[in-house]
């Protein structure tokens, strides 16, 4: 009862389910991740997930973006300098540009840091590396869009991951807020509508009525990943994590997870790899530690994700109280209105 | 303008929730120019800070200086952390009439009880259109406005929306009975057993409604609050109180255009108590938040606060001189009221929005919590 909205806590038992199968999640080590996208198109494929964007965003070879309704597992792809010259100065990469490129870029950088210059066009391509992660729905112990859904929508399964019932959810908008990671998020017509009020754009023969079904499915509504949930009942594993060719993804019990988790960071600090660290990995953390953890090269949020995320409702009874101060003001104000005056 | 080089390596922002192609194009354009201007301002002021998470090429470094040095922090691409609401204006909407209603439905309740028939008649009507068309945007912001009901499933208290959709269910129709009380007088004679019932019962609805009004006012404060948008959680012991305060200067005002000056005294003491107490607690709150009270003061929830202030001011001045003499005075002053407290609603709804697409406003202050070593714990 304690720690029901923030502290350790083992999220199925607390939902209701009773002797439920142990809690089941994700490590992500990204360590060994080779960006090759397989989860995203595991998990767009085996989750009849619509397209949501072709476009080419200008970042690394990332053009995925982010999370959200239509993006449950999300590989990021960070271009790193390291070592001295990865405040101002740069490694060329060879690539085709176009501009101004050499205009200011190196001298203007290293003018102000006093760095070592390096020139535009040195071969220093140790100086560089690559840092790739998939990034995925936390399915945290204490979930905020869980908590703050209006409708039951969002429920703790029995393996103790954070689901969203489709046919319950009335597109309230809720969660997308409440989630501290950016996770969760009201899918959009091709018009960017969420009510699915909209003609449909240019379906109009009778063939194509399939395709565009598909396309809409669920619009107004808030989605996720499910740790596919469907797989886990019939004792399949995730989509992701199967189709991941490096067991970058790995797909188990929590508590165990977190095990092989540590001796994994130690392995990599003994080999030389310092900046080797967890993400989620602390049941004591802001979010009473993630069904799905990672194992990360640099700070979290260079990845995109919270530095020491705090779920919402840890300060829920706190605005709860001064609400209700609030109310009592509002009666006794409108109360004095009345005495106080002569008209 | 963005060259691919460029824009893969300085700081972008995107809207996530746009996925649109030639939006983004655009963003992606003006984004590049952001981040050239951010680049510049690292080189030249922050040396010895180091920003990582992107790729390594930095434009710009053409010696313009910055006079402030921004907050370091790192991002990937300049992406937003957290998501902003997918709300749009009806939200704030839903605030501010709610607010109307539940300050209306005070008034109402004690005007019965003073014996100021005009007042009462004004307020208990206005609390009934309030809350009428606070419901309709809350239903029409809704992904699935035909699943309405589906809130009514579950009763939980760590949802403000499911707490507020109860109390709006006693609310409403308490509400509403009072307001019928006032119409029943002008049913029909042949009506007259229905008449006299619904005059009978309209005093201990009323009393009902203005019992309830106080939280319909406040929990919406704590529906903003609880949720990871930077500007709207850090406000959480302030906003209530900044909300109760926009509800009583709207209902008052909407009492000062609506009644004769003869009986709107008390709505003229309500309405200038609820616009003070708003400025009072707004310094209060922007003390208390550090870097996310920055939002209200830019771009356009900057705007609506700013405008929110001078329509306040006007409301109190006219309504403290003039409220008591001039009906006119009375009126323009009491619209002054009434617009003010919308666009505090706006203000604050558009501030937590810009929050939630700055990740600043998310890394910042987590990451300065780490560095002080008070990273949080269980």
């Amino acid at each position: 009862m304690s720690n029901r909205l923030f502290g350790p806590l083992d999220p199925a038992p607390d939902a209701g389910w009773e002797d439920p199968p142990a809690r089941k999640g994700f490590l992500t080590d990204t360590s060994i991740c080779i960006g090759c996208k397989a989860c995203e198109v595991a998990c767009k494929e085996w989750n009849a997930i619509p397209e949501d964007g072709l476009s080419l965003l200008g970042s690394s070879y990332d053009n995925t973006g982010s999370l959200g309704a239509s993006t449950w597992r999300h590989v990021a792809f960070i271009e790193q300098p390291t070592g001295a010259t990865r405040s101002g100065a740069s490694v060329d990469l060879g690539m085709p540009s176009v501009g101004l490129r050499d205009a200011g870029a190196g001298t203007g950088a290293t003018a102000g840091t006093g760095a070592t210059a390096v020139p535009e066009a040195s071969p220093e391509r140790a100086d560089f590396r690559w840092l790739m992660s998939s990034d995925v729905c936390k399915h945290c112990t204490h979930a905020a869009c869980l908590d703050v859904c209006p409708t039951g929508s969002l429920f703790r399964t029995e393996f103790g991951t954070v689901v969203v019932q489709d046919d319950i959810c009335n597109g309230c908008g809720y969660c997308v807020p409440a989630c501290p990671f950016g996770v969760i998020e009201r899918r959009t017509d091709d018009a960017g509508r969420a009510d699915g009020s909209g003609a449909p754009a240019k379906v109009k023969k009778a063939e194509r009525v399939p395709e565009k079904r598909v396309r809409d499915k669920n619009v107004g509504i808030a989605q996720k990943c499910t740790l596919c949930y469907d797989r886990l009942e019939a004792g399949n594993t995730p989509a992701c994590a199967q189709a991941c060719p490096t067991q970058s993804i790995q797909f188990g019990d929590v508590d165990e997870l977190r095990e092989r988790a540590h001796a994994r960071m130690e392995q990599l600090h003994a080999q030389g790899v310092p900046e080797a660290r967890l993400y989620g990995a602390d049941p004591e953390d802001g979010i009473g530690g993630a069904g799905a953890m990672f194992l990360l090269l640099d700070e979290p949020e260079v990845y995109g994700l919270p530095p020491d995320p705090v779920v919402t409702t840890r300060d829920l009874p706190a605005m709860w109280k001064k609400a209700g101060f609030a109310a009592l003001a509002l009666l006794g104000g409108a109360a004095a209105s009345f005495i106080g005056g002569r008209s | 303008m963005s060259t691919p080089g460029e824009a893969e390596t300085t700081y972008g922002r995107w809207p996530d929730d746009d996925r649109l192609k030639g939006q983004r194009r655009r963003d992606a354009q003006s984004a590049a120019a952001r981040g050239l201007r951010r680049g510049r301002d690292q080189v030249t002021g922050l040396a010895d800070l180091v920003e990582r998470g992107i790729g390594g090429r930095r434009g710009g470094g053409d010696g313009e200086r910055a006079m402030v040095p921004e907050a370091t922090f790192t991002s990937y691409y300049g992406r937003p952390v957290v998501k902003p609401s997918p709300w749009k204006a009806d939200i704030p909407a839903y605030f501010f009439l709610g607010g109307v209603a539940a300050g209306s439905s005070l008034l109402g309740a004690g005007a019965d009880l003073t014996d100021r028939p005009a007042l009462r008649r004004a307020s208990r009507l206005g609390a009934l259109a309030g809350i009428s068309l606070s419901m309709a945007a809350l239903v029409h912001d809704l992904g699935r406005p035909s699943r309405f009901l589906n809130m009514q499933r579950v009763v939980r208290p760590t949802s403000p929306m499911s707490v507020g959709t109860w109390v709006l269910s006693l609310y409403g129709p308490l509400a509403g009975l009072a307001a019928m009380a006032e119409l029943g007088g002008l049913l029909p004679h042949a009506l007259r057993g229905p008449a006299r019932l619904l005059a009978t019962t309209g005093r201990p609805a009323g009393i009902g409604a203005a019992l309830v009004a106080p939280v319909v006012a406040s929990y919406t404060a704590v529906l903003l609050s609880d949720t990871a948008t930077p500007t709207w959680h850090d406000a959480h012991r302030h906003l209530p109180f900044l909300f109760v305060g926009s509800a009583a200067a709207a209902s008052g005002g909407l009492a000062m255009i609506t009644s004769p000056v003869g009986q709107a005294g008390p709505a003229r003491r309500m309405a200038v108590g609820g616009a003070l107490l708003e400025f009072a607690v707004d310094q209060r709150m922007e003390a208390a938040m550090g870097l996310t009270a920055e939002p209200l003061h830019q771009g356009k929830a900057g705007t609506y606060l700013q405008i929110a202030k001078v329509l306040n001011t006007i409301g109190v001045a006219g309504a403290v001189l003039l409220g008591r003499r001039s009906r006119t005075a009375s009126v323009i002053s009491g619209a002054a009221l009434v617009a003010g407290s919308a666009c505090t609603r706006f203000g604050i709804f558009e501030a937590g929005q810009q929050s939630a697409r700055d990740p600043k406003y998310t890394v910042v202050p987590q990451r300065e919590r780490l560095n002080r070593g008070e990273g949080t714990h269980g």
